[in-house]
């Protein structure tokens, strides 16, 4: 799937087609359970986990109460440390900025670590319109990089792609591949490859977890340490943050790192955390001459206005990913965003629009694993409701079906025709389904019978045995 | 509420009454052992949570408050469903909101509102005795009975106290089996992928027999076993056994 047709608008498509490859079948099964397995372990060893999603709840609400106020102040700060603060209220302002940056640094190359918010600003793409050679540092993402594909999942971007696969993807692109079937010699292969592109980068280009309001400070997170690499060593490091990532002071951004670390890959903290609080010092001897933070808003602030409000608490740890059973059959492709699953399901509506994207909140089985994980307490299934009242209210449902439930519903206020409706439905389903117990094609319940059969009602409804019962 | 022989409404739910009215009566004689006088109001349909979830919130709203008018009445409400009794328990109260009479009276509801097997086990302190029903089980666990409701191990408690059944434990009990409602005719595609790998670890546990406690759920399962051709495996709600009613075709249609 190339990244140029990739629509939330062909969910339907796509998603019956991912059903149909074994291969992405095993990729996420082995994934996910992983993912599930340690994150049960590990919380396991942390009983305060309940008591600190409040906490981090709280620090989100009290932060998105006020965020005119601490983006004001992490501005200050940032500004006072060096750091040169741009504003981008659109995708297209975001990527301007930082190509303008780019050329103003005269950058042939810049190397990249994984940040979904350059992902949803189109980023990537930009770049390669302005001839500015993009080098991926995160291990997944040069995956994907080399098979010319979107991430499909916000933490593991390579997520659809099994180990056998990628050793493919490296024997045909590495200059020395390095392949024997195992995932350490995959990773030296990388390695081999990025090392040399990391000291010729004019540019670093990171995103951000949180933003230290107090400080000025942004903090990134990674398990590869290519961050560190990837901003010490070029000139210039441009950090592009989602305005929502800014918490108030230092500890209430560990707080969240605890639940970050634990929900999204089930350990106890991430392997590297750095704090850069502007570029080089006088009296330091590495780091970037130039910092610049590019803030975006891309349809936040509406969200700040709306019920999605919540939303915006997201730490984009993808535990509600790992463990949506519509994730787990499809992977992240047919979502047709940066950002897949129940999360996804919710930000690519107010993101994109709710017209491209108004299949995500209805391909959900409201089952609710994904708010019981959330670290933030975001409650997802409402939200995915509340969106699928929207799609109601707006004509987005297809009239067939919105015809079906508003007949139906005509009819579930008149019990007497209720029952004669549900009685008729009833004998035709006997009917049709003769002696045998289990029906294999139904007229207008092909979607049920194209891979499962029916059942045969045992006898008359409910109401009509009771009456009989009764002796009426 | 601490009357002797409390009186309960019987929600019967849609489908139940439609497809499968055994569990309905299983429902209802269960009630009278735990010593519940029950009535079924005559004027209950549907408690709406196709249009609640459709997004169609006025229809959904109509029939919140028929669902509440005809069961205020009772010291309780029960239902066979985790999931339509979830609707009226955890939504119908969101649901009328906006009208503070019907709120008030939705939350009065709500608060005398259980699922069958919570019912009996929590309410009304009830433990089957001489039912016996020989087999070798696997217990599914319907999200919203689980998720909205609490309810984990309220049915194995009952379940144990069968003379002859056996529960095997199940990998991924907790996970949606695909069905969500209309989501199943929606997305087939996706809703079949996700229950064969419920079919797929019910197998595995060497089961004969599954048991879950919401229609739907077992309507969705069922027929993928059956479209597996795995007639090795019957299919019950947990009341059909506890009421000895399991004597018949399971929802598998064996
Ligand atoms: S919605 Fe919650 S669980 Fe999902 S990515 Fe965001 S913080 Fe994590």
């Amino acid at each position: 799937m190339s990244t140029a047709l990739r629509s939330p608008a062909n969910f339907k498509r796509d998603a019956a087609e991912a059903v149909t490859k074994p291969s992405l079948k095993i990729a996420l099964d082995r994934t996910t359970g992983l993912l599930q397995r340690r994150r049960v372990d590990v919380l396991k060893a942390y009983p305060e986990f309940e008591a600190t999603r409040e906490v981090a709840k709280n620090i989100k609400d009290h932060t998105l109460a006020h965020l005119d106020h601490y983006l004001a102040e992490f501005e200050k700060n940032a500004t006072a440390a060096g750091a040169v603060v741009h504003w981008a209220e659109t995708p297209e302002q975001a990527c301007k900025i930082v190509i303008d940056l780019c050329r103003q640094a005269d950058a042939k190359s810049v190397t990249r670590v994984k940040s979904m918010l350059g992902e949803e600003i189109g980023l990537p793409k930009a770049l390669a319109a302005a001839g500015i050679e993009r080098v991926e540092t995160d291990l997944a993402e040069h995956i994907i990089q080399l098979a010319d594909e979107p991430p499909s999942h916000i933490v593991i971007p390579a997520m659809h792609k099994t180990r056998e696969e990628v050793a493919d993807l490296f024997a045909h692109h590495h200059k020395e591949p390095k392949i024997d079937g195992e995932v350490g010699t995959l990773v030296e292969s990388a390695r081999g490859e990025l090392r040399p592109k990391y000291v010729a980068a004019d540019v670093g280009i990171s995103g951000a977890n949180f933003l230290i309001a107090s400080t000025g400070t942004v903090v990134t997170v990674t398990n590869e340490g290519n961050a560190e690499l990837t901003t010490e060593l070029p000139g210039m490091h441009i950090v592009t943050a989602g305005i929502e990532k800014v918490v108030p002071e230092p500890q209430h951004a560990l707080v969240l790192l605890r639940l970050l670390a634990r929900s999204a890959l089930g350990t106890e903290f991430t392997q590297y955390t750095s704090f850069f609080t502007g570029p080089r010092r006088e009296d330091e001897t590495t780091g970037p001459e130039a910092m610049h933070i590019v803030l975006v808003d891309n349809g936040r602030t509406q969200m700040l206005a709306s019920e999605m409000r919540p939303m915006l608490r997201c730490i984009r740890c993808a535990a509600c990913i790992n463990h949506c059973p519509v994730y787990g059959a499809i992977g992240g492709h047919p979502y047709g965003s940066t950002y897949p699953g129940p999360m996804g399901s919710v930000l690519t509506p107010a993101l994109q629009s709710l017209e491209v994207a108004k299949d995500l909140p209805h391909a959900c089985t409201l089952n609710g694993r994904c708010q019981e994980v959330c670290p933030v307490k975001i409650p997802l299934p409402d939200l995915i409701r509340s969106l699928r009242d929207d799609t109601w209210r707006r004509n987005l449902v297809p009239k067939p079906a919105k015809l079906a439930v508003q007949a139906w519903a005509w009819v579930a206020v008149r019990p007497s025709l209720y029952r004669l409706v549900s009685g008729l439905a009833n004998y035709a389903l006997r009917l049709w389904a003769g002696p045998r117990g289990m029906i294999a094609k139904l007229p207008l319940a092909g979607g049920w019978t194209q891979g499962r059969d029916f059942p045969r009602p045992t006898g008359p409804t409910f109401m009509t045995q009771y009456k009989r019962r009764q002796g009426r | 509420m601490t009357k002797v022989h409390p009186h309960v409404g019987l929600l019967v739910t849609c489908l139940v009454d439609a497809m499968r009215p055994e569990i309905g009566f299983a429902t209802l004689k269960l009630l009278e052992q735990a010593g519940c006088s029950v009535s079924v109001p005559e004027t209950q349909t549907c408690c709406g949570q196709p249009a609640l979830n459709s997004g169609a919130r006025g229809e959904a709203k109509t029939l919140a408050k028929r669902v509440v008018a005809a069961f205020e009445p009772f010291d309780y409400v029960v239902a066979p469903s985790g999931s339509c009794l979830g609707t009226v328990k955890t939504h119908y109260p969101e649901l009328l909101a906006d009208d503070p009479a019907w709120k008030r009276r939705a939350e009065q509801v709500a608060a005398k509102s259980y699922e069958i097997l919570s019912f009996l086990s929590e309410v009304r302190n009830w433990r089957p005795e001489g039912v016996r029903f020989p087999a070798k089980a696997t217990y599914h666990h319907t999200c919203a009975g689980l998720r909205e409701l609490g309810i984990y191990a309220q049915p194995l408690k009952l379940l144990e106290q069968v003379d002859g059944l056996e529960i095997l434990p199940l990998e991924g009990e907790t996970a949606c089996c695909g069905f969500g409602g209309t989501f199943a005719v929606k997305y087939p595609e996706i809703s079949t992928a996700i229950v064969s790998d419920k079919t797929r670890q019910i197998a595995a546990t060497g089961a004969d027999t599954l048991l879950a406690a919401d229609l739907g759920c077992l309507m969705n399962i069922a027929g993928k076993l059956s479209r597996e051709g795995r007639s090795d495996i019957r299919v019950f709600h947990p009341v059909e056994i506890l009421a000895g009613m399991a004597d018949g075709k399971g929802v598998a249609g064996r």
